[in-house]
């Protein structure tokens, strides 16, 4: 039942990550992609943790912690070059 | 037993994060792509990491995988008042239908300075502003 399962959600996911990235490419404004950014990432979590389901290796774990923080810190550092008024190239 | 948990689980993480992309593909701008990106996003994956702790039923992937659930819980809703506040000061125009705007009229961009839209009026309880230092920004 587990493998039928992963396979759904494999493409469940995998349907997700490409409408987060449509809007990626398409987003009218530079905070659309940031948060286009951060819903990629947290699909990135959620496939790290799928993915150590299906290979049995609890050790990914680590690496969706990893992922997550780095796309708080990115999404953080983003919002703070977009106030301070960096350079915008919509 | 667990398997039928961990499935359950998983589907609906996967629901959730597939429910979040749609949304922020087909709504209509900035707040409401926001808004279903941030609560279903970190809903599905906080569903996830709950599958991964139920399928391996040991307590160092619990504790990991709690880890996780409540690093997503904390940072998720942060990094979302940070970046809707950025673009709503970056001047993201909002959707045609929007109904109500109430922080365009009472808030001062430059100075960073909310108002009640009350001062000096009878209903204020507190005085109207005399002079505002820089500092208490």
């Amino acid at each position: 039942m587990i493998p039928f399962v992963i396979n759904i959600v494999y493409f469940m996911l995998s349907l997700a990550l490409l409408f987060a990235f449509i809007r990626l490419t398409r987003g009218p404004s530079l905070p659309d992609r940031v948060v286009a950014l951060e819903l990629v990432a947290s699909i990135v979590v959620g496939y790290v943790g799928v993915h150590a389901i299906d290979t049995g290796v609890s050790s990914l774990l680590d690496v969706a912690i990893v992922i997550a923080l780095t796309a708080f810190l990115a999404a953080i550092g983003f919002a703070r070059f977009l106030e301070r008024g960096g350079r915008r190239n919509d | 037993m667990t398997d039928i948990i961990v499935s359950i689980l998983l589907i609906a993480g996967a629901a959730f994060m597939l429910l979040a992309a749609i949304g922020i593909l087909r709504l209509p701008d900035l707040p409401t792509r926001m808004h279903a990106s941030t609560k279903a996003g970190a809903m599905g994956a906080m569903f996830i990491m709950g599958g991964v702790a139920f399928f391996f039923l040991d307590s160092i992937v619990f504790a990991r995988a709690f880890a996780i659930v409540v690093f997503i819980l904390i940072t998720s809703p942060i990094a979302a008042h940070v970046i809707g506040r950025a673009g709503y000061f970056t001047g993201t125009t909002l959707w045609d239908g929007t109904v109500k705007d109430e922080l365009r009229e009472n808030y001062d961009a430059e100075t960073h300075k909310l108002s009640s839209g009350y001062e000096g009026s009878p209903e204020s309880v507190t005085p109207p502003p005399e002079s505002e230092s820089p500092e208490d920004r």
